[in-house]
C-alpha cells in the first residue's frame, strides 16, 4: 500500500489557546528540519487545524516515519491514502480496496468515522459513515460494527481529495522544541546525561551543553564519546552548541588546597559555576543534570543541596527519582546506551577519594573553598578563555 | 618536535610503497584474474612481490599466499591446520605471552574440542624451554609461539623451539607469528623448521590491510575464505594488488641494510633506557637490552597510571602505547605482562617505546626531557 501523506496528530499543543500558532508554527519547523535530512521533497501544511506531511511520489515510508518519531510535540502519525473525489460510489470502491490492502482478512469490530471539511459534499457525514460500514461489512463477513468502542476506526475526510486513513503509529509526544527556552545540560560521558537532555528537550527546551574535559587525565576519545553523545541527543533535540571546559588546572588546584575526601564535591561546586557562566552567556534559563538521589557519593541529598547552593538559575534535574534500570531503559531507547558504556574514563573519578564525604556540611565545604581564593578567580578565567565551542547537529 | 615511538602498533609508509600503491590503484589497477592485457600486468606485481618475499625467506613463491593482514593470517593458519590435520590429534601448544590474534583463535579451536596448552615464560617474557619439552606429545598437531613479543621485545628461541617439536611430536606442525620480527631479523623458516609463518605489512612500512601466510609445501591447511579460488585455492578472493604490492616493497626496503639499521634502533633504545636509568622509580622491562629486540623497550614509571602519561606525552607530541595498543580498549591487564610475573601495580604504569628508522636521537633526547619534566607533576596528583 502506497501512503500518499502522514495526518500529524498532537494533543498537548492544542489547548494552548492563543498560543496555539506560535505552537504548530515551532511544530511545523522541526517537522521540515527533521525531514530535511530524509531523501525526497516533502511538504509540511498547516490545514484547517491539522497538520500533514504531503510525500513525494518516491520516498521511504520506514526512514520517513523514523525521523517524524523523533519530532517532539507529535502524538500520532497516521499513514494517509488520498483519493481522488469521483463520486461516492467509487468512494465505496477506494474505501473497499483501501480494506482488503491493509487487513487481508479482517474480523475485527470497526467503525467509520467522517469528517466533510467540504461541505458542498451531496451526503451528510453520519450517512457516508453508515453507508461506508456496510459497504465494508459486505466485504468482510466476519467483521462488526462497535461505535462505541472499535478495535479499529476508519477515518475519512472528505476534502477537495478524499483521505483515509486507520493506523496511528504512536509519536514522542511532549512540546516541540524553541517553545520553552532553552537551558544547558552538564554533559558528561555517562548514561545519565544524555537522558536528562533528551527529557528536558522533550518538554520544548531547547539545549545547550557544557562537557569538562581533563586532558591529561581524560583522553580525546573521551571528548569524542561525549561529542558522539551530543549528536545522539540532537537527533531530538536540533543543534546542540557544547562547551568543551579545560577542567584540568582548576581540579588539580583543589586536589592541592583542598581535604581529599571533599574533592569531588567542591570541583562539582565549580562545575555548576562554570555550567551557569555559560548558561547566562547564552541567555539560558535554567541548567540541566542526570543527577538521581543516593546514586553516588555526589548524588545525596546532602551533596545535592552543596552543589546546587553555588547556583542562582534553577537546576532541573529529570532523572531524579530515577532507578538506574529505569534510566537505562530510556538510553536505550533514544539509543544513547551503547556510545555511553564505552570505557573512558571521565573527570569525575580520576581522583576520586576510597571514602569521599556523602553527607557533606555546607559550612565545613564554604571553609576549604576559601583555601582557593588566591588563584581560583583567575583559573576561571582561563577555563571560560580557552573553553572549545562545538555546534552538533 | 614531533617523536612517534608507537611504530610497533604501526609505521609510516615507504615513499616507495606509496608510490607503488599509487601506480596500482590508478595505472596498472587491473585484476590480476582477468584474461586480457590490463589483468597480466597487475599479476606482475603479485608475481614479483611473491618472489622477493620467497627470496628473502629463502623459500619458493608458491608457499607465499597473501592475506588481509597478521590477524588472518594467524587465524588461517591456526584454525585452518587445526581443522585439516584433526584425525593426527587433537593437541595444540602455545604461550602465555601471544596477541590475541593468535589466542582467540585458540580460544575458538578450544570451544571446537581441541585441547590448548599453554607454556609459562620466564621473568623475561622468553617461553620456558623446559615445560616446552614436557608439553610436547605424540597427539600434537600444532605448536605456535612468537618470534618477538609485541610488548616487552621477548625474542623465542624459535629454531631450538621447531627442533625440539620435530623430535617429540611427529605430526606437528609449527607455526610463528613473526610480525614484529619480520624486517628485523634474518628468518629461513627451512632451517628453523617453521611450517608456517605469519607476516604483516603495516609494522614493516607498508600498506594497512595487506601481509602474508607462508606454509611450507606439504602443510595441510583448511582454507577459510572460500570464492573463487585465487591463490591456490587457499585464499579465495581478488588479489589486493596495491596492498601486495606495497607489502613486497616495503620488505624489500626493510632487509637492505639490515643490521645497521638494526644497530641504530638498539643505539635509541639504549640511549633511551640510559636515560631513563637515571630517574627514580622506573623499571625497564624484558630482556637484556642487547638481547631483546631492538626496535622495543617496556618501561614502567611507578606510580604513574599509563594511560595518563599516554595523554601527558600526547600534548608534546610523543606517542607511546599504554602495555600492547590491541589490549588498550579492553580494560584489563596485559596478559603477557602477567604471565612475566609482574605485580598488578606495576602492569598499571607500564608503557611500550617501539622505535623505526626514522626516528632520531634528537627526539630520544626530546622525549627524556619532557619526562623529566612531567613525571613529577604527574606523580604528584595521584588517586589518594
Amino acid at each position: 500500500m502506497t501512503f500518499h501523506a502522514f495526518l500529524i496528530k498532537y494533543a498537548e499543543i492544542a489547548i494552548k489557546g492563543k498560543n496555539r500558532y506560535l505552537f504548530e508554527d515551532a511544530l511545523v519547523k522541526q517537522m521540515k528540519l527533521a525531514l530535511s535530512k530524509v531523501e525526497g521533497e516533502f511538504e509540511v501544511k498547516k490545514e484547517q487545524g491539522r497538520v500533514y506531511v504531503f510525500c513525494p511520489e518516491e520516498y521511504d515510508f520506514d526512514e520517513t516515519v523514523a525521523a517524524l518519531k523523533k519530532v517532539f510535540g507529535i502524538v500520532g502519525i497516521c499513514p494517509v491514502v488520498i483519493y481522488e473525489d469521483q463520486g461516492f460510489e467509487q468512494l465505496a470502491k477506494d474505501v473497499v480496496s483501501y480494506m482488503k490492502n491493509c487487513y487481508p482478512d479482517f474480523h475485527k469490530s470497526f467503525k467509520v468515522y467522517t469528517r466533510r471539511a467540504k461541505k458542498s459534499y451531496p451526503i451528510p457525514s453520519m450517512e457516508i459513515s453508515a453507508e461506508l460500514g456496510g459497504r465494508i461489512l459486505d466485504a468482510f463477513p466476519e467483521a462488526a460494527v462497535d461505535v462505541h468502542h472499535p478495535e479499529m476506526t476508519l477515518s475519512v475526510e472528505i476534502r477537495e481529495k478524499i483521505y483515509v486513513y486507520s493506523e496511528t503509529i504512536k509519536g514522542p509526544g511532549g512540546m516541540p522544541i524553541g517553545t520553552n527556552g532553552r537551558a544547558m545540560l552538564l554533559l558528561s560521558g555517562g548514561i545519565d546525561s544524555p537522558v536528562a537532555g533528551y527529557m528536558i528537550a522533550k518538554r520544548g527546551v531547547k539545549i545547550d551543553a557544557v562537557y569538562f574535559h581533563a586532558p591529561p587525565y581524560t583522553s580525546e576519545r573521551a571528548k569524542q564519546k561525549v561529542v558522539d553523545l551530543a549528536r545522539l541527543v540532537a537527533r531530538y533535540s536540533g543543534p546542540i552548541r557544547l562547551h568543551i571546559v579545560n577542567f584540568t588546572d582548576i581540579q588539580l588546584y583543589i586536589y592541592d588546597q583542598c581535604p581529599h575526601e571533599e574533592l569531588t564535591i567542591i570541583m562539582r561546586r565549580y562545575m555548576m559555576r562554570i555550567a551557569e557562566h555559560f548558561a547566562q552567556e547564552s541567555g539560558c534559563l535554567g541548567l540541566i543534570t542526570g543527577e538521581s538521589i543516593g546514586q553516588v557519593a555526589s548524588q545525596t541529598l546532602q551533596s545535592l543541596a552543596a552543589t546546587n547552593e553555588v547556583c542562582t538559575l534553577p537546576v532541573y534535574r529529570p532523572v531524579i527519582g530515577f532507578d538506574k534500570q529505569e534510566i537505562v531503559e530510556i538510553s536505550r531507547e533514544i539509543d544513547t546506551f551503547e556510545t555511553s558504556i564505552q570505557p573512558f574514563e571521565d573527570c569525575c573519578t580520576i581522583f576520586v577519594a576510597k571514602h569521599p564525604v556523602t553527607k557533606p556540611n555546607l559550612k565545613v565545604i564554604r571553609r576549604s573553598e576559601e583555601k582557593l581564593n588566591e588563584k581560583i578567580d583567575a583559573l576561571m578565567e582561563e577555563a571560560f578563555r580557552t573553553t572549545e565551542i562545538l555546534e552538533i547537529s | 618536535m614531533e617523536a612517534y615511538f608507537d611504530n610497533s602498533a604501526t609505521t609510516r609508509c615507504y615513499e616507495e610503497v606509496k608510490d607503488i600503491v599509487v601506480k596500482t590503484m590508478t595505472e596498472d589497477f587491473g585484476n590480476p584474474s582477468a584474461m586480457h592485457l590490463k589483468g597480466v600486468q597487475a599479476e606482475k606485481y603479485v608475481k614479483e612481490s611473491a618472489q622477493t618475499l620467497a627470496g628473502i625467506l629463502k623459500v619458493t613463491e608458491k608457499e607465499i599466499f597473501f592475506t588481509s593482514g597478521g590477524t588472518e593470517s594467524n587465524n588461517l593458519a591456526l584454525i585452518g591446520t587445526a581443522m585439516a590435520n584433526r584425525r593426527m590429534g587433537n593437541h595444540i601448544i602455545t604461550t602465555a605471552v601471544e596477541h590475541a590474534a593468535v589466542m582467540q583463535p585458540l580460544e575458538y579451536l578450544r570451544s571446537q574440542g581441541f585441547e590448548v596448552t599453554v607454556l609459562p615464560v620466564e621473568h623475561s617474557g622468553v617461553v620456558k624451554i623446559e615445560a616446552l619439552e614436557q608439553a610436547l606429545r605424540e597427539d600434537t598437531i600444532l605448536v605456535s609461539t612468537m618470534f618477538v613479543n609485541n610488548e616487552v621485545g621477548a625474542v623465542m628461541p624459535v629454531e631450538q623451539i621447531g627442533a625440539l617439536v620435530h623430535k617429540h611430536s611427529p605430526h606437528a606442525r609449527y607455526h610463528v607469528d613473526a610480525i614484529q620480527a619480520f624486517g628485523k631479523y634474518p628468518i629461513y623458516p627451512r632451517r628453523f623448521g617453521i611450517d608456517l609463518l605469519s607476516v604483516s605489512s603495516h609494522k614493516i612500512h607498508g600498506p594497512k590491510g595487506a601481509g602474508f601466510l607462508y606454509v611450507a609445501s606439504g602443510t595441510k591447511v583448511q582454507p577459510q575464505i572460500l570464492g573463487g579460488g585465487q591463490q591456490q585455492g587457499m585464499r579465495s578472493g581478488t588479489d589486493n594488488v596495491p596492498g601486495i604490492a606495497g607489502l613486497g616493497v616495503a620488505a624489500a626496503v626493510s632487509y637492505q641494510d639490515r643490521e645497521s639499521k638494526n644497530e641504530h634502533l638498539r643505539r635509541l633504545k639504549e640511549q633511551l633506557a640510559d636515560g631513563l636509568k637515571k630517574m627514580e622509580n622506573v623499571k625497564i622491562n624484558g630482556m637484556p637490552l642487547r638481547e631483546g629486540a631492538p626496535h622495543i623497550l617496556s618501561v614502567s614509571f611507578m606510580g604513574v597510571r599509563s594511560e595518563v602519561l599516554l595523554h601527558a606525552l600526547e600534548e608534546r607530541q610523543i606517542y607511546i602505547s599504554a602495555g600492547s595498543a590491541c589490549s588498550s580498549h579492553k580494560r584489563k591487564a596485559s596478559s603477557t605482562l602477567t604471565a612475566m610475573g609482574l605485580p598488578a601495580e606495576q602492569i598499571a604504569c607500564t608503557v611500550r617505546f617501539s622505535f623505526a628508522e626514522e626516528n632520531t636521537p634528537e627526539e630520544v633526547d626530546y622525549c627524556l626531557g619532557v619526562l623529566e619534566e612531567l613525571l613529577p607533576m604527574l606523580r604528584r596528583y595521584a588517586r589518594k
